[in-house]
């Protein structure tokens, strides 16, 4: 029976590794649904990955030394109750060096994962490190609130473009709920709020995830590497609704976001008079 | 008297009574021996037993947690006619509400009272050869402002539609502002004045254990001939002790902020269910400050001790002394030290100074090492060792075998851009449900076992022991490890339906296998309870030392009288010689004489 607890000891991590093993081909693994697939949407979400997988490779290196080791220890201490052995357990009270060594290599290890992702993180949050497109100012404002996200982006100045985006909002301010939209291969900065309790603002696709705190206006940062539809929901408890905060980030080319803006203008200024292009166009040109 | 019957000890502790400064120990003998006992042992014995009973409250309520994540808006069976739900199904408040209290109910109600309360109150004096502890009556209060906590919680339940739905970290403003979370209205506050009763009987407990540890120990029991069990205690109590003040004061804030209108955390001008702007002044990250500064090193109070129980037995099953004594002490030292300084690590995504998730990254990722360190230690304890392969030696390989994923997978958190990435998400949720079940509730699984019989003079049932174990891990890691692939796929915590999300979707069928392994998971803790109260009653009587250990307690009688020893006990080396080649039998009793000069296979080494 001894052995047989002691195979029951090593058969779940091997279990354990083998899921893992098996976890990307069975979709138990990074979202996969999105356009870049289960690779990182963006630059950034790329390099945590890489993060990841190291500190995955280190302590799966870790996890099976020690099942190794505790694999050993416990068939030799079962072997050593065997009928006909009555020799008394190694009395041994520790030994400095193996205490030294195992403190040492550690932490170094360990220091190093610390020190390895400082810059990342520094990319990813410090202000100044933020990629230079950055600095031209946010894009938008999204405004978080139970439970939905309230997107307020500045409206088209007359060369077309879109105007900065001020603190206050401006009557030629666009609205959309739920539908935040971004150029493609940018970097962006939104402004996040909330307007009630703390949400979570969370691109699982690109990797970003930045808490909206009450009271404070936070910058998030995010450069989507593909066009196309990402996941957008909140992270955060925030109330019964929680789960119902679905958004989506649409990543698209500047002609499209400029056109989606267009639009948007179009139907906020729209003052219930249905268009009538036919007779409306000449009017138009007959008043120049 | 070698052995003592148990049925004689009930009585004959009221001989003691009067030395312990309540009178009333020669009447009334039911109140003063079974419910306001002064007696540590009986103490410990209450803490364990209502422990236990929250721990299938808690339970219960994971289920329900767990079957809406894998049958989503179906009629829950038995539960589902308990819960005020609508037609047993389990509506979103009510999820978040399931959520809350799970945690709430596991942290403050079982981890926490059944290591320090149960089994620090127990061991405490019997380990260090005191006949109480220093304060009695302080202790008997200990345990009685526990039942004030567990109505509050209890009134959370029943008050105000669905209870507390704020999280058990209680972020403001969801926690601060009734209106955020309809129907939690008074049953926030009720959570928070519970929360309260838990830290003024926990904070009893520290000074109690301190006190006690300090000055009561037997002549000879030096600093550093104590069990590392009695070391865990000590700087469990503490920990607690200098964290919980915190957490207290920022409790009576939020009540404030919710009763008075103080807006401690509440900034201005925040419309919350289009009620009026809220006035402010406050700032919501102040109470994940002070909440994380003692919830962060509430982690270790809810580890610490299960670490040290666990060295204990495993030196005990394995008949090996410790392997690095000193070492263990200084990292449990290094832990509690460290531990102080990492709260941040909760907040790396909530907005506060970059700057400062760094430098807690570091001394996060640092934490580690003296965790790595124990592990070393721990193997090396069974390295060489003859193995006993009982319940309690099941038990606690499994507490090192989970401990050591569930401490791995910290250092993803640890680790700031890769936790922007996984922070609440499942993967958190397996993290630290591998420490706090994995590793604590294995830990305690085997001390249970280990310290039954000094608790009731009999030995708990093996068969059903071994069974409980097995079906427990089972359930445990197919419940549990899976959730790290949740995490990994992004799937966040606390959603009521996270299928609503089509990235999430294929997930469903591994949440049904997840929630089948719950439900044997929960269902085998009956099997632990029967063990337990059967084997109280009927389980094989054992004498003083079942274990051949060499503590204090196992030279007491079993079950002790009250005052414990018949004499007092002289400590004349470490707890953890066993099979010392200079000793006929491989354990040594702290108590034993040592051997006389010329006697026994001394002169072998100079060790």
């Amino acid at each position: 029976m001894k052995r047989f607890w002691c195979l029951f000891f090593m058969i779940w991590p091997v279990l354990a590794l083998y899921v893992c093993w098996i976890a990307p081909s069975m979709g138990w693994w990074f979202p996969f649904t999105g356009p870049t697939g289960m690779k990182a949407a963006s630059p950034l979400g790329e390099r945590i990955d890489d993060l990841f997988y190291m500190i995955l490779y280190i302590t799966t290196a870790t996890f099976v030394g020690t099942q190794i080791a505790l694999g050993y220890v416990l068939f030799k201490g079962a072997a050593a109750t065997d009928e006909g052995n009555t020799e008394k357990a190694w009395y041994s009270h520790g030994s400095h060096n193996l205490e030294v060594i195992w403190t040492i290599v550690p932490a170094c290890v360990l220091l190093f994962i610390a020190l390895y992702q400082m810059d990342v993180w520094a990319q990813y949050r410090v202000k100044d490190s933020f990629p230079s497109e950055t600095k031209q100012g946010a894009i938008a404002e999204v405004t978080a609130r139970q439970f939905e996200w309230r997107i307020r982006y500045p409206g088209l100045g007359p060369d077309g473009k879109p105007l900065p985006l001020m603190p206050e909002p401006q009557p030629t301010d666009l609205y959309t709920v739920n539908d935040l939209h971004a150029v493609v291969g940018k970097a962006v900065m939104i402004i996040l709020e909330t307007q009630d309790v703390q949400h979570s603002f969370f691109l699982p696709e690109l990797r970003v995830k930045q808490d909206a705190v009450p009271g404070l206006d936070i910058p998030v940062w995010f450069k989507a590497s593909k066009s196309g539809d990402y996941t957008l929901l909140c992270a955060e408890l925030c109330g019964w609704g929680h789960y119902k905060m679905k958004a989506r980030m649409v990543a698209e080319t500047e002609d499209k976001y400029l056109e989606f803006l267009q639009n948007l203008t179009k139907s906020q200024n729209y003052d219930g008079v249905p268009e009538t292009p036919a007779e409306g166009a000449p009017v138009a040109s007959a008043a120049e | 008297m070698s052995t003592v019957d148990p049925a004689i000890v009930t009585t004959g502790g009221h001989g003691h009574a009067d030395d312990h400064g309540h009178g009333h120990g020669h009447h009334g003998s039911f109140i003063s021996t079974y419910v306001f006992s002064t007696d540590h042992k009986m103490i410990g014995k209450q803490f364990l037993i209502t422990t236990l009973l929250m721990l299938m409250v808690g339970g219960a309520l994971a289920l329900g947690v767990r079957w809406q994540l894998a049958f989503r808006w179906e009629a829950m069976p038995i539960f589902g006619q308990l819960f005020p739900a609508q037609g047993g199904q389990i509506p979103p408040e009510f999820y978040t509400m399931l959520v809350t209290m799970h945690a709430s109910v596991m942290i403050f109600l079982v981890i926490i009272p059944i290591l320090a309360g149960a089994f620090g109150n127990f061991l405490i004096p019997l380990m260090i050869g005191a006949d109480d502890m220093a304060f009695p009556i302080l202790n008997m209060l200990s345990y009685w402002f526990m039942w004030p906590a567990i109505f509050c919680f209890g009134a959370s339940f029943l008050s105000a539609g669905y209870g507390a739905a704020g999280g058990w970290t209680s972020y403001p403003l969801l926690s601060a502002l009734p209106e955020a979370a309809p129907g939690s209205g008074t049953a926030q506050t009720w959570w928070l004045f519970g929360l309260t009763f838990v830290g003024f009987s926990s904070m009893m407990g520290s000074i109690n254990y301190m006190t006690t540890i300090i000055n009561m120990r037997a002549p000879g029991m030096t600093l550093f001939r104590m069990p590392l069990t009695i070391w865990a205690m000590f700087i469990t109590a503490i920990l607690q002790s200098f964290a919980l003040p915190v957490l207290t004061a920022a409790g009576f804030m939020l009540v404030a902020d919710r009763m008075l209108g103080t807006c401690f955390f509440i900034p201005s001008g925040i419309v919350v269910n289009d009620t009026d702007p809220t006035v402010g002044g406050g700032q919501p990250l102040l109470w994940q400050h002070l909440f994380w500064f003692y919830s962060h090193p509430a982690v270790y109070i809810m580890l610490l001790p299960a670490m040290g129980m666990v060295s204990d037995m495993l030196a005990c099953m394995s008949r090996k002394p410790i392997f690095g004594y000193k070492p263990m002490v200084y990292s449990m030292a290094a832990i509690a030290g460290l531990g102080f300084i990492v709260w941040g690590h909760h907040m790396f995504t909530s907005g506060m100074n970059p700057a400062l998730g760094m430098t807690f990254m570091v001394s996060t990722v640092m934490i580690a090492l003296p965790s790595a360190v124990k592990v070393f230690n721990w193997i090396g304890t069974m390295w060489g060792g003859r193995l006993v392969f009982n319940t309690v030696m099941l038990n606690c390989i499994a507490f090192v075998s989970m401990f050591i994923v569930g401490g791995l997978s910290g250092i993803f958190m640890a680790a700031v851009p890769v936790d922007i990435y996984i922070h609440d998400t499942y993967f958190i949720v397996a993290h630290f449900h591998y420490v706090l079940f994995g590793a604590t509730l294995f830990g305690c699984f085997a001390g249970i076992v280990f310290w039954f019989p000094k608790m009731y003079g009999r030995l708990m049932n093996e068969k059903l022991g071994k069974l409980h174990f097995f079906l427990t891990f089972i359930g445990f890691n197919g419940t549990f490890f899976p959730m790290h692939l949740l995490g990994v796929s992004g799937m966040p915590r606390r959603y009521a339906d996270p299928y609503l999300h089509p990235y999430l979707e294929h997930l469903l069928p591994m949440n049904q296998f997840m929630t089948c392994c719950a439900i044997l998971m929960g269902f085998s803790q009956f099997i632990l309870l029967f063990n337990f109260f059967y084997s109280r009653q009927f389980g094989p009587k054992c004498g003083r030392n079942p274990w051949n250990a060499n503590g204090l307690e196992w030279t007491a009688p079993s079950p002790p009288g009250h005052g414990n020893f018949e004499s007092v006990p002289i400590c004349h080396r470490g707890p953890y010689e066993y099979s010392d080649p200079k000793h006929s039998e491989d354990f040594w009793l702290q108590t034993d004489p040592p051997a006389k000069r010329g006697e026994g296979p001394a002169t072998v080494a100079a060790h």
